[in-house]
């Protein structure tokens, strides 16, 4: 029987600082042993335990791609204990990959299909794995919009993908920040909830939104996705709640009679319509 | 089905013999409380006792139980890989455990043997355990296994089940695991079985329990209109948020994962944790979706009473032992709980908890 409470070991491989306040940075990581990368198949929207020995384990969304071989990336913002050590670790270090754990967002589902992606702050991690995997199969996508904020121009992560993405002419990108004081800032200025409205198209059956962000962009952006008429089957979300185990076993991060970390962290806005507000 | 007879004169010899392949556990005295614990050399279980303070369940799942062992020295090829610790212990069996507790651990496997993910530590302790049931001719007052899913004679989640008949126990041997098991403890006296006279005894005992919940019209509730009744800030009022509860509870299965180190070693350990505690839910942003007392409680009480019979279809996470009612010390009442949720939207259902 496989222990699914053991972490394969890795190797930190390259850190990157994303964002002005250093208080994100992105890990690469490879596998010791080449069979476990193989194990760890995973779809855009899943996460992952980072394992520290003698700390802990955090579940931390992966902000690579399943078509990005050969490595892992995990962005972590420096909030606790095992994030903040993990953020003094150097390359080279050895730690472990838990994982990949729970659901994904639904790709069968949205093949085909039009695609809005809207994020804010540091939860755009699995969006960017999204993204990237979309781009790679860009031929069984119909349109995909991008909406991305950050509170200012430094705080956004992945900025030299996000100024390639704006490039390109089969993706639509709507990168904004609460504010800029960069004179040659060249994108959106204002909230979340107004990008969408000012950009996001109409709502149709084949038209589907992905949001992640902190609570305060989503309680706001989804008055404007209702405005819009899209409907609550049509609305993706990632949850977030405390987690050890991943797996559903050890009940932290329960939702009503669901678990974040097994029966999600992806949902409908229209099944969580139906749970309590317990996250 | 097979029955065997052990004299009462046997009994300890025969545990005696069983120790060599097994290790047991049983009800013991341990300062003022009576607790199910490893059994030491020559120790006899003490089968008079009807519930221990604390359940059997760590027999499979210990308060505390080391996952991992690690070493953090540059100098070791290994360092920073998690290995799992040897073990060579022998076999366990429970001696004179309750049929409530025995049934809790089929509720628990649910939770710990899904369809995706198998837990490793838990199932194989599970494995390795045989469940030597003792029948309980007199059930405490607090008693109300009938109406939650078992009974004072239930079989589900046993191997060999003892009913006292006075000089001797007559063992009804359920499974090959307890057939081995007698085996190992030279008890071989096969008799016929005494049907008639065990129904009569399993009859009486019944009509001991006198408590009962209703639990019939939980699984048509709507999750959410239950969840938030009127009822639970009178239900968690006295509620002072202690987490005895859940740590005698049979049923209960939460636990935290840590790390503890000494020197350059360490373990990477889980041990049982509590819904009740706010730390339970506590997000690194500070923000907790469970902040509240009366969100812990009504948690308690929704999951064992509802998310547990949306989840599976297969009845309550409760197994009516009563340990919570005989030691919560506000005297909050899962029976109440349980009848106040199961009339929740009926026309005069009572609001007081």
């Amino acid at each position: 029987m496989q222990n699914p409470y053991y972490p394969y070991p890795v190797r930190i491989d390259d850190i990157v600082v994303e964002t002005e306040d250093k208080n994100l940075k992105t890990f690469k990581f490879s596998f010791l042993n080449p069979e476990d990368e193989e194990k760890f198949a995973y779809w855009p929207g899943q996460f992952a335990e980072l394992s520290i020995a003698g700390l802990g384990e955090i579940p931390i969304g992966i902000a690579s791609s399943p078509t990005e071989k050969g490595f892992v990336k995990f962005t972590v913002n420096k909030v606790g204990k095992v994030t903040t050590h993990l953020h003094k670790m150097k390359v080279g270090d050895i730690m472990g990959i838990r994982g990949p754990l729970g659901n994904w967002y639904p790709w069968e589902t949205l093949e085909g299909k039009n695609v809005v992606i809207i994020g804010g702050g540091f939860a755009f991690t699995t969006l960017r794995s999204s993204i990237a995997y979309m781009l790679e199969n860009r031929d069984k996508f119909g349109e995909i919009h991008v909406i991305y904020g950050a509170r200012s121009p430094g705080m956004l992560l992945y900025r030299e993908e996000l100024a390639e993405w704006e490039k390109r002419d089969d993706l639509n990108m709507h990168i904004t920040v609460d504010a800029a004081d960069d004179p040659d800032w060249k994108y959106n200025v204002g909230f979340v909830p107004a990008i969408t409205d000012e950009k996001a198209p109409e709502a149709d059956e084949n038209t589907y939104a992905i949001i992640c962000g902190p609570p305060i962009m989503i309680k706001f952006t989804q008055p404007v996705l209702d405005a819009r008429g899209y409907a609550h089957d049509h609305i993706i979300m990632s949850l977030e709640n405390r987690m050890k185990c991943g797996i559903g076993m050890c009940s932290h991060c329960n939702v009503g009679p669901v678990f974040v970390c097994k029966d999600g962290p992806v949902f409908t806005l229209d099944r969580l319509n139906q749970l309590p507000k317990e996250y | 089905m097979k029955c065997i007879k052990i004299d009462k004169k046997q009994w300890a010899g025969g545990l005696e013999t069983a120790a060599s392949t097994y290790r047991l556990f049983g009800p013991v005295k341990s300062g003022e409380v009576y607790e199910f614990a490893a059994l030491a050399p020559g120790r006899e279980p003490d089968m008079a006792v009807q519930n221990t303070r604390t359940s059997p369940r760590s027999v499979v799942y210990p308060q505390a139980e080391v996952m991992f062992e690690y070493t953090t020295d540059e100098n070791d090829p290994d360092a920073h890989v998690m290995k799992e610790p040897e073990t060579d212990e022998k076999p366990r069996a429970a001696i004179g455990i309750r049929p409530c507790d025995a049934y809790s651990f089929v509720l628990v496997r649910r939770n710990f043997d899904s369809a995706e993910h198998q837990d490793v530590y838990w199932l194989r302790n599970y494995e390795e355990t045989t469940f030597i049931g003792q029948a309980c001719h007199n059930p405490c007052s607090t008693c109300f296994c009938t109406t939650a899913g078992c009974g004072p004679f239930h079989e589900a989640g046993l191997d060999v089940l003892l009913a006292d008949a006075g000089d001797h126990y007559v063992a009804r041997v359920l499974t090959d695991k307890g057939e081995t098991f007698m085996k190992a403890a030279g008890w071989d006296a096969g008799i016929d079985c005494p049907d008639q006279e065990w129904e009569g005894w399993k009859t009486a005992a019944q009509e001991k329990i006198v408590s009962e919940v209703a639990t019939d019209r939980l699984a048509n509730i709507d999750t959410l209109a239950l969840h938030d009744a009127g009822f639970w800030d009178d239900a968690a009022f006295s509620c002072i948020n202690c987490g005895t509860c859940t740590y005698l509870c049979p049923t209960c299965w939460c636990f935290d994962i840590q790390d503890e180190n000494k020197g350059r070693k360490g373990i990477r350990y889980r041990c049982w944790d509590s819904c009740m505690f706010p730390l339970f839910t506590l997000h690194g942003s500070g923000h907790n979706p469970r902040g509240d007392k009366t969100q812990r409680v009504r948690q308690r009480f929704m999951h064992k009473l509802k998310y547990y019979v949306d989840r599976y279809e297969n009845g309550i996470q409760c197994v009516g032992c009563g340990r919570c009612v005989q030691h919560c010390p506000v005297n909050i009442d899962i029976r109440n709980v349980c009848n106040l949720m199961n009339s929740f939207g009926e026309a005069e259902s009572c609001s007081v908890a």
